[in-house]
């Protein structure tokens, strides 16, 4: 769409909408948010990005095809839930590992987090995927 | 060890792709070793299982619904065992010769030895299910196997058939054997049998019996479903010596055998073995007559054969079960040896014609040996194991009825004349011209079918042997009652007595026909075109009609208008809704108008006025633009009602939604008005009022009883401690739920696959449409 106040406006705010939602998908487990959440977030970003520019642009600022992306997703998710079998636990029970960084901060890693970012990437990918090919359909 | 044991077939048949590319064709004698190792192991219970033992393995499968990976060996087991690694390990090494030379031997291999894993444990399962997975994996692999020339329109044919046939009768046996399991109160075959009589007198005997039967006639070709194995022949020659005549089509006679003592004993049973049965033997017979290629002469003979068990089993008495496990002896063995020189003689000669065969003996000795000492077990001639199972089954016969004896003489005597057109029309008489110039084969090709023939002999002669170690244990298999330790004697001489008069009278019988063979096959064949319908037309007519069947009913609920579906769908959402609550109740009691704060009515107001614009406007866009206007006040009231999480996804939803449906829209440049009349409208206006009213009426109803606190409470309560996260919605996403989740996303990546697939094959399409106008 030629539209200068849009390609604008949409410079502007893609990295604000897609650091946004990396922040909402990680203050999920504690406040409002999630992967799912943030992953729709991140997902509308780049189809606003493909409504300004086209669909071919929003492809390469994707570097991974689509589909990739989503299927890194789910691979990811079932993989955390792989860890706790190695463990004896059963399958996609949560482990939870947090460091102490030193002047008072910690870190938390778990399973549920790295599940998190797989809905994350699957949602992104397979929304991105259906409506940039829907894009490059009706064009 | 057992689970090992019938698993290794599997495991095994996977490397053999690999084996075969580094050994070349010796491969077939290492892969031979696995059924070899098997006939020894199994070798080993003999000595238990003759004393009378009968031993059980199980191993845990599927705990939760009783069902176990449990095995069971005794007399029955073991002898089937015994011929399915025995007669595999021959075939093994004959195949390595016979398909010499061909490209995909190692997929060969590992169809064969699949089947053999599937076969072993077909005959040594215990349990219900096990015993129905791997039935189902015979057919599958012997689809595989038929099929194996699958360049060749017949091969395909036969291997559908054969599939679709056994198949169905699968279904069958599986719907029998739950309803036996049902009855009987035990997922464990001999846990039935011992509660024979609890079955016998349960209403659903009559149903189970049936549909048992169904399965097990369809395995082992029983008229009127015997036509898919002559069709079979298609494949490859040692799969025709092992799966379709020593093996699989054994299958339903096993199990009609292992099923004898919970399901036996009744007229149903009797009557229903002994008429398909001996119908099944006759007609086999006769048909094998009419046949001029080898292998499909032994095919019918195999089928009649068959006919023989099954009517044997239904007989039922002690006699006619030691008649059975002769018989099944005999058969297995002079029927692989004969497939097997008709392997080697279509090899090396370059047809299976009789009408082109002869001369033979010269050219192919030990191929010749084989086969005449394969003939006269088959004709029953003494010493061989052949003649006792024919006094054995005479003599049961004859305590039966009439009928039984005469359906048996006269199916014998055929067989006799079959057994001579196959030996003494391609081994004797002078040499024609042939295709090959023909030689003794490799010993690949005539080690299995000399060692088997042998066995035969040696069967008969040391027949005591065979009685103790095989013939009885297998007798006290079928027997519900306990038998005693002589039932199971052999004799080659019993005196002048009724059952060897029989046999020469068979015999004589059986020399005329032969002598009359070409008279008796044209006359045959005119009558078979003379009627001029058979089964196997049936089955390419049945098929015919139900792929107009499935054609018929898309085309009916397939129509691919979209508004059709949604209309449909929406209309059966309403209609089971109002149905259970007029049925079952739980619709509100009373209505009063609650007292909401002001923001609550004006989100309300703001997701009427969407609806009216989304119905009302005549632009698409405009109208997918008010449908987003809903969807925003549904998620502002989740926000008034402190639900922020759903709220979110709401909103993100419901744009995306917008984006999405504008972006298909584009494609559609229709208004929404142009093919809608006014009864259109009319129609959809009372589905969405009912819809609607219907859903209201729930929602009222679920609302005014008490909310079961309880899993809220458990996650409020452990949502902190346990998954280390205050937003209980996200935690149960994630952690207490994942498994939900990840099936969710699942399906958002195959949503997402698909629709780019779907895309793609519009895109290309059109593409190409391009290029030819270019």
């Amino acid at each position: 769409m030629h539209s200068v106040i849009l390609h604008t406006a949409t410079r502007l705010l893609i990295s604000l909408i897609l650091m946004f939602s990396i922040y909402i998908l990680f203050r999920g487990h504690n406040q409002p948010g999630g992967g799912f959440i943030g992953g729709l977030i991140a997902a509308s970003a780049i189809i606003l990005y493909s409504v300004a520019f086209g669909p071919q642009w929003a492809r390469d600022a994707m570097r991974l095809p689509c589909l990739s992306t989503a299927g890194f997703g789910l691979f990811l998710a079932a993989a955390s839930g792989v860890l706790s079998l190695i463990g004896g636990a059963p399958f996609l029970t949560g482990l939870w590992y947090e460091p102490h960084l030193g002047l008072s901060m910690h870190l938390a890693l778990s399973t549920p987090l790295m599940f998190d970012i797989g809905v994350y990437l699957v949602v992104v990918g397979a929304l991105t995927g259906i409506a940039l090919e829907l894009e490059e359909a009706s064009a | 060890m057992m689970l090992p044991a019938v698993l290794s077939g599997f495991v095994v048949g996977a490397f053999a792709p690999v084996l075969l590319r580094v050994l070349g064709e010796r491969a077939s004698w290492v892969l031979a070793l696995l059924p070899a190792a098997l006939f020894v192991y199994f070798l080993s219970f003999v000595g238990d299982v003759a004393a009378g033992e009968t031993l059980r393995f199980v191993t845990p499968w599927v705990p939760a619904v009783g069902v176990s990976l449990a095995f069971y060996v005794d007399g029955l087991a073991l002898l089937f065992a015994l011929l399915i690694s025995g007669i595999g390990t021959f075939v093994v090494i004959y195949t390595g010769a016979y398909l010499h030379g061909h490209a995909q031997m190692g997929r060969f291999y590992l169809y064969l030895l699949s089947f053999m894993a599937a076969m072993l444990g077909v005959v040594l399962a215990d349990d219900i299910i096990t015993l129905f997975v791997f039935w189902e994996l015979t057919s599958l692999t012997s689809f595989l196997l038929i099929g194996y020339n699958h360049t060749e329109w017949a091969s395909r044919r036969a291997a559908m058939q054969a599939l679709v046939v056994t198949g169905a009768g699968g279904l069958a046996l599986l719907a029998g054997l739950l309803l036996m399991s049902a009855a009987g109160g035990s997922m464990a075959l001999s846990e039935l049998n011992a509660a024979g009589d609890v079955l016998r007198e349960s209403p659903m005997y009559a149903a189970m019996t049936v549909l048992v039967l169904l399965g097990a006639f369809s395995k082992s070709a029983q008229v009127p479903l015997h036509f898919w194995l002559p069709n079979a022949m298609e494949a490859p020659t040692p799969v025709s010596a092992y799966l379709h005549s020593s093996t699989m089509v054994k299958a339903g006679v096993y199990l009609l055998a292992r099923l004898s003592p919970g399901l036996g004993g009744t007229a149903l049973w009797f009557d229903a073995l002994i008429i398909f049965g001996g119908a099944t033997m006759l007609t086999g017979a006769v048909l094998a007559l009419s046949q001029t290629d080898l292998k499909r002469i032994l095919a019918y003979s195999t089928v009649a054969g068959l006919g023989t068990l099954v009517m044997l089993i239904g007989v039922g008495t002690p006699l006619a079960y030691k008649a059975a496990a002769v018989f099944l002896i005999t058969h297995a063995l002079y029927k692989g040896s004969l497939f097997l020189v008709a392997g080697a003689v279509d090899h090396e000669a370059g047809t299976r014609d009789i009408l082109e065969l002869g001369g033979l003996r010269r050219a192919m000795p030990v191929t010749f040996a084989a086969a005449v000492l394969a003939g006269l077990s088959m004709a029953g001639v003494i010493p061989f194991v052949g003649f006792i199972a024919k006094e054995v089954m005479y003599e049961s016969a004859l305590h039966t009825n009439g009928l039984v004896t005469l359906v048996a003489v006269l199916g014998n005597a055929l067989t006799v004349a079959a057994a001579g057109v196959v030996v003494i029309r391609t081994f004797f008489g002078p040499q024609p011209e042939l295709p090959k110039h023909p030689h003794e084969g490799p010993s690949a090709l005539y080690l299995g079918a000399i060692t088997l023939a042998v066995l035969g002999f040696l069967a008969g002669v040391f027949h005591p042997v065979t009685s103790a170690n095989f013939v009885m244990p297998m007798m006290q298999s079928l027997s519900a009652a306990h038998l005693g330790h002589d039932a199971g004697h052999l004799f080659l001489w019993h005196g002048i007595t009724w059952p060897l008069v029989l046999s020469l009278i068979t015999l004589a019988l059986g020399i005329v026909t032969y002598l009359a063979w070409d008279r008796v096959r044209t006359g045959i064949r005119a009558g078979l075109t003379r009627v001029g319908w058979g089964p196997d037309l049936g089955y390419d007519q049945a098929i015919a009609g139900l792929e107009w069947l499935a054609a018929w009913q898309t085309r009916v609920q397939q129509t691919g208008y979209l508004r059709q579906y949604v209309w449909v769908s929406f209309a059966v959402v309403a209609a089971a809704l109002a149905a259970s609550l007029a049925t079952l109740g739980g619709g509100p009691d009373a209505f009063t108008l609650p007292a909401g704060r002001l923001t609550e009515w004006l989100a309300l107001a703001l997701l009427l006025v969407g609806a009216l614009v989304t119905t009302t406007v005549r632009s698409r866009v405009a109208a997918v633009a008010a449908l987003g206007l809903v969807g925003y006040a549904v998620a502002l009231i989740f926000l008034l009602f402190s639900a922020p999480d759903l709220a979110f996804t709401q909103f993100m939803v419901e744009t995306l939604t917008v984006v999405i449906l504008v972006l298909v829209l584009m494609r559609v440049p229709l208004e929404v008005t142009a093919f809608r009349r006014r009864s259109g409208h009319v129609r959809d206006a009372v589905l969405s009022v009912a819809v609607g009213a219907v859903v209201t009426l729930v929602l009222l109803g679920v609302i005014q009883t008490p909310l079961d606190k309880r899993l809220s409470a458990f996650f409020a309560k452990t949502s902190v401690p346990e998954a280390h996260g205050h937003n209980i919605v996200n935690v149960i996403l994630v952690d207490f739920r994942a498994l939900d989740t990840l099936g969710e996303i699942f399906v958002v990546t195959v949503a997402g696959l698909s629709t780019v697939a779907l895309l793609g094959m519009l895109k290309r399409g059109r593409r190409s449409a391009g290029e030819g106008e270019g």
